[in-house]
């Protein structure tokens, strides 16, 4: 008998607002715990929410971008439910109007590209962080009340495979959209999954269970890895799926049941009446379609097509909105494009991958790589100098002209100085000279080794093979 | 001249500007007189005596530099259920006790720079729940025409203070009559602005969606000049009105000439007391008799206004209550699970009334119940609303009764929460349909007990129903009588 899942995935997106969803405190992370809070992210009485513009716009900015219908009307509503972590133990979130419905996202896994459907996104307000202290427990409300994107998919996807291209596909959509920062480490996406398996044919879906938890993409990946065999083996033995809520443990990769408890929820939704309904109009809405930034496939095509890059190099730059944004800036600074991207691809995305850290957090700018360059481009310098060079500015930064002078790296294209060490690498090694001249090309390298080695690197290699070929007649 | 505690505040304003008296010498009278008699009304449940006095001396420092403000001096009085930075604010509950307010809201903030000095929390039925004071967790107020009978409610204290000439003016708050109610209670004058009309920001919620801030006040002209301070759009508070603030007091002193009152048949029929039918009947030959043309009409809706008020009402304070868990401020019991916390917590800290409302409100926004209860009662909410857009087709605003019956004695309808709910019967449909109304007194039952007129008129009519109250005040003496008070202390 054969198998099929199909996964849901409710994703959590943290925007990147400069403040809250409902007050003015900062969305910011990091801070000393309840420093960004003020009487309304506290829940105090007397206090009401006032909804943040932004917060709606890089919402429906989101939906733009994933093809979503955007309505032009859609409310707030209160979502009941007593937890230390919701501070007036109701969530203002968006039950049955939200700002954006459907919309797809295409994902590509082993080669085949397959259209993953939207069924909507809305906004709501996060909820805090309780954190437990030996036998007390504390709830730091910083995060409290932050906006909240929400993006619900349909059950389009059928393996673990496909949900990590698509979590992945929307990192880069989001982060492209200038939506959310995408920091997996500050949790700004969160994933629940919805799992469910049938047999390959059958018409209904399977009872679903919802996977909760997972901290990482890799999680999801995990988690899935796990839930869909263990379905699978459930109802080969005869067994029924139970409707429940499982919670992934990292530690031990395996998904275990919640208490039914958090289940048997009834949220009791209604309208939120301190908000009025969000009414946007036909102008401000064509506005924010205007403004929508590049996506990863046009800017691809973009780069290919005005800087004659392969299609391959273009999408290594675009797949991480902030090495082609590194890019193009180099570019801006005058760096000829197949040697800044060559440069980025190699030398420059291994220290990224090296250290975890972002394109930009490296010692070098766009400016830099530019100049480094350029001085290749103009013989200034040759390639191993400019490796070189290159290190000393990713390990204390600085100008790469500058030091190119200050440490005399500038290759010698003097011509008497490289025919006088063309003279003594070949009167020095009279064995290499009959090779060469015996027709093994690989003694013409060695002498060329011997010339810049004589030069200390700096001698032009193009010019010092001129010289050797003139003199070995 | 009268003694100091007996001016309205217009009168005030002018003493104070005329230098016939300073803000600290009207405090000091003041609470002089609430030492005198509050002990046989308990109108207030606080007064910080020193806030009041460095307030007042503010007050006469700012008039002595030349400065001059609408309210310059004058001590206003608030329900507790404000919030006023520094100062308690229990809303009538133990879940509160101790709380104090970390800021202020937008109406305090509004009343300061009009330079009013805000002394005195007002007395509450808990959380605005009530008809009569009696579910205030610190005791009832006491009817300052007879102390066997209730203010009224929810903002009892306010109009208790206010008949009894110890607040000059108060600010109440409104969700289905709490500032008429007691005000026709007490022989006051109780305004409900429209919704949206002054910011709730700072002023803890009952029902979100039908809550509105109202003054009670000793006459028409009083009410006029509160609401010039006190309205305007508020940022803070998204349902806040973004409409100009006219001088309220402009409407005053004109005839009725002009304009058409309706009396809605549906408010004269059974249940209504024969005294106060008498008088609002009365009341209303004074309007004809001032111009006023008077023609009947029909609100076919409001048999469904208390069922409906009582769903939508719950349904909102069922959730707006869920903060007061005991974990962030406020009473809390101590447990070992949040649960356990949260239901001790609860248990111990919320009044009967309150845990009957919230119970209500989460049955009808239950699972199952939900459409039933909870969707049909915003449908039949819009219907009442079009009901009074018919009516006022053909009219500018309507009189009627403000409550069925004055003021009753302690206990007489606390056992009964029906009957209870039934004395907002002809204010809580204003709160659904979203206009505004202002009770006036209009005349005593045969005990002695005062009377109240409502004018309702459609969303920002304020002045209209300034207007006919003013012109109505101006030709009879009702607002001018006083309660006999016996010196308690
Ligand atoms: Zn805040």
């Amino acid at each position: 008998m054969s198998w099929q899942a199909d996964i849901g995935l409710e994703i959590h997106v943290q925007l990147r607002t400069r403040t809250k969803m409902f007050c003015g405190c900062p969305n910011a992370f990091g801070a000393e715990p309840n420093t960004h809070v003020c009487p309304t992210c506290l829940g105090y009485p007397g206090t009401l929410p006032v909804a943040n513009a932004d917060a709606i716009r890089l919402t429906v900015r989101s939906g733009m971008l994933l093809d979503s219908t955007i309505g032009l009307r859609s409310k707030f509503d209160r979502k009941n439910y007593f937890y230390p972590d919701v501070s007036k133990n109701y969530q203002i979130t968006q039950y049955d109007e939200p700002l954006c419905i459907g919309g797809h996202l295409d994902i590509v896994v082993d080669g085949q590209t397959r259209r993953i459907g939207i069924t909507r996104i809305h906004l709501e307000e996060d909820v805090a962080k309780n954190i437990h202290f030996g036998s007390d427990s504390g709830v730091d409300f910083n995060r409290a009340g932050t906006p909240l994107m929400e993006i619900v998919t349909e059950p389009d996807l059928h393996t673990p495979e496909e949900a990590l291209a698509f979590l992945q596909a929307l990192k880069q959509v989001l982060q492209y959209g200038e939506v959310s920062d995408c920091n997996l480490e500050q949790g700004n996406i969160r994933c629940d999954i919805n799992c469910s398996v049938r047999q390959v044919g059958a018409e209904r879906l399977g009872t679903k269970t919802e996977l909760k938890n997972m901290n990482t993409f890799r999680g999801v990946f995990r988690a899935l890895q796990h839930e869909i065999p263990r379905q699978i083996r459930e109802l080969e033995r005869g067994r029924s799926i139970v409707q429940e809520t499982r919670r992934w443990d990292e530690a031990s990769g395996r998904t275990e049941a919640m208490r039914g408890k958090e289940d048997a929820h009834d949220y009791r939704y209604f309208p939120e009446p301190d908000l009025p309904p969000v009414q946007l109009t036909e102008e401000e809405v064509a506005r924010w379609r205007a403004e929508l930034p590049e996506l990863p496939v046009a800017r691809r095509a973009r780069l290919v097509q005005a800087h004659g890059l392969p299609e391959y190099d273009a999408g290594v730059l675009v797949a991480d909105k902030e090495v082609a944004d590194f890019f193009e800036a180099a570019l801006q600074a005058g760096a000829p494009a197949k040697a800044a991207s060559n440069w980025i691809m190699t030398e420059l995305l291994a220290r990224v991958s090296e250290t975890g850290a972002s394109i930009h957090s490296l010692r070098i700018t766009p400016a830099a790589l530019a100049s480094l360059l350029q001085l290749v481009e103009k013989k200034v310098i040759n390639g191993p100098t400019a490796k070189e060079v290159l290190a000393l500015v990713l390990a204390e930064g600085g100008e790469p002209e500058a030091i190119v002078k200050q440490r005399g790296l500038a290759q010698v294209s003097d011509t008497g100085a490289l025919e006088a060490f063309a003279a003594q690498a070949i009167s020095a090694n009279p064995k290499s000279v009959a090779d060469y001249q015996a027709g093994k090309p690989a003694a013409f390298e060695f002498l060329v080794g011997q010339v810049m080695r004589l030069s200390r690197g700096k001698a032009n290699p193009q010019l010092v093979r001129e010289l050797l070929k003139k003199q070995l007649g | 001249m009268a003694a100091l505690t007996e001016l309205t505040v217009s009168e005030a304003v002018r003493v104070l500007s005329e230098g016939g008296t300073t803000s600290t010498s009207l405090l000091e009278a003041l609470l002089q007189r609430i030492d005198q008699h509050d002990g046989a009304i308990h109108a207030y449940v606080s007064i910080d005596r020193e806030d009041a006095m460095r307030q007042a001396e503010a007050a006469d420092a700012r008039r002595k530099r030349g400065e001059s403000a609408p309210l310059l001096g004058v001590p206003i009085a608030v329900k507790d259920l404000f919030n006023v930075k520094g100062q308690p604010c229990t809303c009538g509950s133990r879940m509160l006790e101790g709380y104090i307010a970390p800021f202020d809201a937008t109406v305090i903030t509004r009343l300061r720079e009009a330079g009013a000095v805000i002394v005195g929390r007002l007395n509450m039925d808990e959380f605005a729940m009530g008809s009569s004071t009696e579910n205030s967790a610190w005791g009832p107020s006491r009817n300052p025409w007879n102390t066997d009978c209730v203010p009224g409610g929810s903002s009892g204290g306010n109009a208790a203070a206010v008949a009894a000439d110890i607040a000059f003016a108060s600010l109440g708050t409104d969700t289905g009559g709490s500032v008429r109610q007691p005000a026709s209670f007490c022989g006051c004058v109780g305004l409900k602005p429209t919704y949206g009309r002054i910011s709730r920001y700072g002023v803890v919620a009952y029902a979100s969606s039908l809550d509105q801030v109202g003054p009670v006040t000793k006459d028409v002209r009083d009410t006029a000049l509160l609401m010039n301070v006190m309205s305007g759009l508020d940022l803070r508070d998204s349902t806040s009105l973004n409409v100009p603030t006219p001088d309220f007091t402009t409407a005053l002193g004109r005839d009725l000439r002009g304009l058409r009152l309706g009396l809605p048949s549906e408010y004269f029929g059974a249940g209504l007391d024969p005294e106060v039918e008498r008088a609002v009947r009365a009341a209303t030959d004074v309007c004809r008799s001032l111009g006023a043309e008077i023609v009947s009409v029909s609100l076919p809706q409001t048999k469904f206004a208390i069922p409906t008020y009582y769903v939508i009402a719950t349904a909102e304070a069922s959730a707006n209550l869920a903060r007061f868990d005991g974990i962030r401020y406020g009473a809390r019991v101590k447990a070992d699970s949040p649960l356990e916390l949260y239901e001790q917590t609860r248990a111990r800290g919320f009044g009967s009334e309150v845990k009957r409302r919230i119970i209500l409100g989460t049955y009808v926004l239950s699972s199952g119940y939900y459409d039933a209860y909870y969707l049909r009662a915003q449908k039949v909410r819009r219907w009442i609303r079009a009901g009074f857009d018919d009516a006022f087709r053909s009219c500018d605003a309507l009189l009627t009764p403000t409550a069925p019956t004055p003021a009753f004695r302690f206990g007489e309808k606390s056992a009964d929460p029906l009957q209870m709910y039934l004395s907002d019967i002809f204010t809580a449909t204003v709160n659904l349909a979203g206009g505004c109304a202002l009770s006036v007194p209009c005349g005593f039952s045969a005990t002695g007990m005062p009377i109240g007129m409502q004018v309702i008129g459609p969303a920002l009519a304020e002045e209209t129903l300034l207007r006919v109250g003013h012109a109505y005040e101006q030709a009879t003496d009702w607002h001018l009588r006083r309660p006999q008070l016996k010196a308690s202390v």
